[in-house]
């Protein structure tokens, strides 16, 4: 029996060989990777580079997993897809067949073509390669100029920061993710970044980049003219799917993304895509064609794991969900809050005074039912906003139990009281409290109210 | 550079390197060890002694303080492990072997060559007069340290954590109960009625609590019969009834992280190391054998003493006599001490809790099997990214339940809050909420309605 062949080892690849192996015990399961030996966790690199872990640390499962679950692994660059034969042929001309074939293939860093984008000194952040680099430039290094205002923008800032790099920061928007989070906490997190000397330029972009005598990076120019002295420069203008050598080496059908139907079918026989690198043709309600997101990675890993058994089952991720940290400000949210209110949709702000702590929550006008909440600075509980979520359950309900949704360890001060004032104060419709986290409520089992109907 | 200065903020990052206040304050802190290196050779004589005593206490009291507050206080309050695997101290370089060697070094001295150090010994008899009424001895001294030891790291944890409260408030605890129940009201007690009684050590941590021929003995002795009888009272509802109940409710954390001296050391002094543990299977099953083989040790023992101390079978009389002694040597002075401590730049804190400790394994049993306590799983939201299997002292792989999303009820877990606190997606929370309801509630991992009915689908078909 050929295998079944997984061409990536990031966390959309690896669940679906774990699905797989979990339904059957008998299929032979390969999984290819030309970037490292072993599985690790992409979200952790800043905290390589920032000393908190080593690299083994970053692996979620230990060397000796792979062989107790027969998953085996190859560490090696595929270049070409051969369907008519099943096959897939490596760099360097070896050929292996497969019964189906998972591409998982990820992202890649996005690069506009601006002048001096492949000189040493500049890179995106992407990959265990990516890293190693970033460690040889910083040697040495005092200045840097990061190019894109996203999550892996800050992440990387933060990470030089650590080093006593400073850190010169253009985002082409005016708003901080001004895309994604609304204005009230995009000033907050502008503010924080300030906070952490980074020099933050809003409305700025970059221009080109300058080499000096070494051959290496020297300085860049942004779009407003200015120059900036650096010795590295970090291209974090988002990311996209990682499928130049796909649509060279093969006839899979592709857009932005590998395309593919909600059972993650594309249009060749036995081939399959999942993760960063996938396009929907028809997303589900409310999502966006490609989400490079750790989650969906590993939801559609489930999904494609469950089709390929044998099970027909439609794409269906639940409710959105994401988060990310902005240097120490934690950020959750669940559901669905744009930067400004969908038609026929409110927003109820909320900001801890003098702290970095808000909590959003959109609802309908009509009826009241919530659709979606941003916290940062607080935790909230995924549960209880899935069910909240998906009950369609009212802002004014919602409020007076929003403690049952209060996800901060103990002891931590509570902010609910004021939340529900400062409701109070803007509504007519009043709300009381009737539960709270407390550490008594949780002790004498009050949260037992979301015991399932 | 044609950098501009923008805001009111600089835009300079801190240097990553020590800076003026933190070499000053481990300038002091040399000196004030110095000085307590020259007290070995016995050269400060007469009213000499109670002086270098006051400037090397204060040397190391000042030291340490102006080193950890200003270390931690430049930075934002968050988490602030910059560094740690690149450090030489905590991650197994140089100076963390040095210091191992030393720790491991001064404690072989302290229990089988004490003498060596009298003249160290005896710099302390000023404030063992004081406290005691007495002259100094080794033990008086180790307890000296230990507890300058959790009060100086203690406060460093403190500023190091203070943007968790859970933190700020459990750090205080083990400093409050290291500095008064473990040190200050046993030694007062002891200058007043002559009873050297630590109300926070309980069977069988404290095994000779409940050894027959020990401090049992002293008990049933003293002319202080009432305060005897409550001590010997209070020992026996501590281990019998309060340790089953609280752990019941709270888990083991109640001791091992809010009140034990080992557990106060190790999260004072040894927090730099906390990393260190392994967090391999072959550990955990390694931890297993140990720590149950530990229990069954000293209950046997303990059982054997009870059985001659009632029966005088002569038979008896040596074995029981000797498993005494083994058990003192083994696990009193070379597991706990020895290794347990000394070890820790090299096997990370909490070696002998976690290896060795009978009482943690007791506790553990509980906490495992009858206890509300666990650490519950934010959904779907972590990213396996591996803080806090790292930063677990335990050594457990928290990663490998948060991924899928479930909670984590391990007998080793001593509730430290530490992998909630460095968990950089919010995922985990120390609860003790009733348990019907979380299940119930329980993403698995593939996080979607209709992936959950998939799931079921999956474990039907098994
Ligand atoms: C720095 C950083 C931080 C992030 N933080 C977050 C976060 O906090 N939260 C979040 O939700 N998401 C985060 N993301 C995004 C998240 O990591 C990705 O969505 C996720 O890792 C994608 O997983 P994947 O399995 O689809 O692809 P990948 O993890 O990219 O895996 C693809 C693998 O396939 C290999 N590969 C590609 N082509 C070939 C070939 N031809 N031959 C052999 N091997 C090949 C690649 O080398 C790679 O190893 C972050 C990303 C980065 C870079
Ligand atoms: S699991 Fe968490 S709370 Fe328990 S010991 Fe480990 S770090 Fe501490
Ligand atoms: S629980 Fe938190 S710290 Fe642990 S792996 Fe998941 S995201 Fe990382």
């Amino acid at each position: 029996m050929h295998p079944i062949i997984i061409i990536g080892n990031g966390i959309a690849g690896v669940t679906a060989a774990r699905e797989i192996r979990k339904r059957n015990v008998e299929i032979p399961i390969l999984i290819v990777s030309g970037e490292t030996d072993h599985h690790f966790s992409r979200t952790a690199l800043m905290y390589i580079f920032m000393g908190h872990m080593n690299y083994k640390d970053t692996k979620p499962y230990e060397d000796h997993f792979w062989k107790e679950n027969r998953l085996d692994l190859k560490r090696a660059w595929v270049e070409k897809i051969e369907h008519e034969s099943n096959r897939i042929i490596f760099q360097g001309g070896e050929a292996m067949e497969y019964s189906d074939l998972i591409l998982a293939v990820g992202s890649t860093p996005n690069k506009f073509g601006w002048p001096g984008q492949d000189l040493p000194g500049v890179q995106g952040l992407y990959s265990k390669q990516d890293l190693d680099e970033l460690e040889k430039n910083a040697v040495g290094a005092k200045h840097a100029v990061i190019a894109g205002g996203g999550l892996i923008g800050i992440e990387m800032a933060e990470m030089l920061i650590t080093r006593g790099i400073g850190v010169s920061f253009l985002v082409r928007e005016k708003k901080f993710w001004g895309s994604v989070i609304p204005e009230e906490e995009a000033k907050m997190i502008e503010e924080h970044i300030h906070e952490h000397h980074v020099d933050l330029r809003m409305g700025d972009e970059l221009d080109s980049i300058h080499a000096g005598d070494d051959g290496k990076v020297s300085h860049i120019i942004t779009k407003t003219g200015e120059k900036i002295d650096c010795a590295i420069v970090g291209l974090t203008a988002g990311v996209r799917p990682n499928i130049d050598w796909i649509k060279e080496g093969s006839e899979v059908e592709t857009d932005r993304g590998i395309l593919v139907d909600n059972h993650f079918k594309t249009n060749l026989p036995n081939v399959w895509s999942i993760g960063d690198c996938t396009q929907m043709r028809t997303p589900p309600e409310g999502r966006r064609p490609i989400e490079a997101v750790w989650y969906v990675g590993k939801i559609q890993g489930a999904f494609v794991a469950a089709n390929i058994c044998g099970d027909t089952l439609d794409y269906d991720p639940g409710i959105w969900w994401n988060s990310a940290k902005f240097f120490d400000i934690e950020y959750q949210t669940y559901g669905t809050v744009l930067p400004t209110p969908q038609e026929g949709e409110k927003t109820f702000f909320w900001k801890a005074p003098d702290k970095h702590i808000t909590v959003r929550i959109n609802y309908r006008e009509s009826d009241l039912a919530v659709t979606g909440v941003n916290v940062f600075g607080v935790r909230h509980r995924h549960q209880v906003w899935e069910k909240w979520l998906s009950d369609e359950a009212k802002i004014t309900d919602v409020l007076s139990e929003l403690g049952a949704a209060n996800f901060d360890p103990e002891f931590f001060k509570q902010y609910e009281d004021e939340i529900i004032e400062h409701w109070n104060q803007e509504n007519s419709q009043q709300v009381t409290k009737t539960l709270g986290k407390g550490l008594f409520s949780s002790l004498l089992g009050k949260l037992n109210t979301f015991k399932a109907k | 550079m044609s950098v501009t200065i923008r805001e009111s903020h600089s835009i300079v990052p801190p240097d990553p390197k020590l800076d003026k206040w933190e070499r000053l304050g481990l300038l002091i802190l040399g000196i004030g060890l110095a000085l307590l290196f020259g007290s070995l050779f016995n050269i400060y004589n007469g009213n000499l002694k109670p002086v270098m005593l006051v400037v090397t206490m204060i040397a190391i009291f000042a030291g340490g303080l102006i080193y950890g507050l200003r270390t931690h206080l430049i930075k934002k309050p968050g988490i602030q492990n910059n560094n740690i695997m690149t450090a030489s101290v905590s991650s197994r370089g140089a100076i963390g072997w040095m210091i191992g060697v030393i720790l491991t070094t001064l404690y072989c001295i302290y229990y089988w060559k004490a003498d060596w150090l009298s003249g160290m010994t005896q710099l302390f008899d000023p404030l063992s007069q004081a406290i005691r009424n007495k002259p100094s001895d080794q033990w008086f001294m180790y307890g000296t340290f230990y507890t300058m030891g959790v009060l100086i790291m203690g406060v460093k944890a403190i500023a190091k954590y203070r943007h968790s409260r859970y933190q700020t408030i459990r750090t205080s605890s083990i400093v409050f109960f290291q500095l008064i129940m473990a040190y200050t009201l046993p030694y007062f007690m002891s200058r007043l009625y002559n009873l050297e009684y630590y109300p926070t050590y309980f069977w069988p941590l404290s095994y000779k609590v409940l050894f027959p021929g020990e401090e049992v003995k002293t008990l049933l002795a003293s002319k202080h019969e009432i305060l005897a009888m409550c001590m010997l009272g209070w020992s026996l509802i501590a281990t019998f009834i309060a340790t089953p109940f609280l752990t019941y409710f709270l888990g083991k954390r109640w001791y091992c992280s809010w009140v034990c001296g080992c557990g106060g050391l190790a999260n004072t002094v040894g927090d730099s190391w906390r990393q260190l543990s392994s967090k391999t299977v072959k550990a955990w099953k390694y931890e297993r054998v140990t720590i149950y083989s530990v229990l069954i040790f000293v209950i046997v023992t303990t059982g054997l003493l009870w059985v001659f101390h009632v029966t005088q079978a002569e038979s008896l009389k040596g074995f029981s006599g000797g498993l005494a002694k083994v058990y003192g040597f083994l696990i009193g002075s070379i597991m706990s001490g020895v290794i347990g401590t000394g070890f820790y730049p090299l096997l990370g804190t909490r070696i002998w809790c976690r290896f060795a400790c009978p009482m943690a394994a007791i506790l553990g049993i509980v906490q495992r099997f009858k206890s509300r306590f666990r650490i519950t799983t934010n959904g779907g939201q972590c990213i396996s990214c591996g803080n806090c299997s790292t930063y677990c002292e335990m050594g457990i792989d928290v990663r490998w339940y948060a991924q899928r999303g479930q909670d984590i009820k391990r007998a080793s877990c001593v509730g430290c809050g530490i992998c909630s606190a460095v968990c950089p997606r919010g995922v985990l929370s120390l609860e003790n909420g009733p348990t019907d309801q979380r299940e119930e509630y329980q993403i698995d991992l593939l996080g979607g309605m209709k992936a959950r009915q998939l799931e079921q689908k999956t474990n039907q078909t098994k």
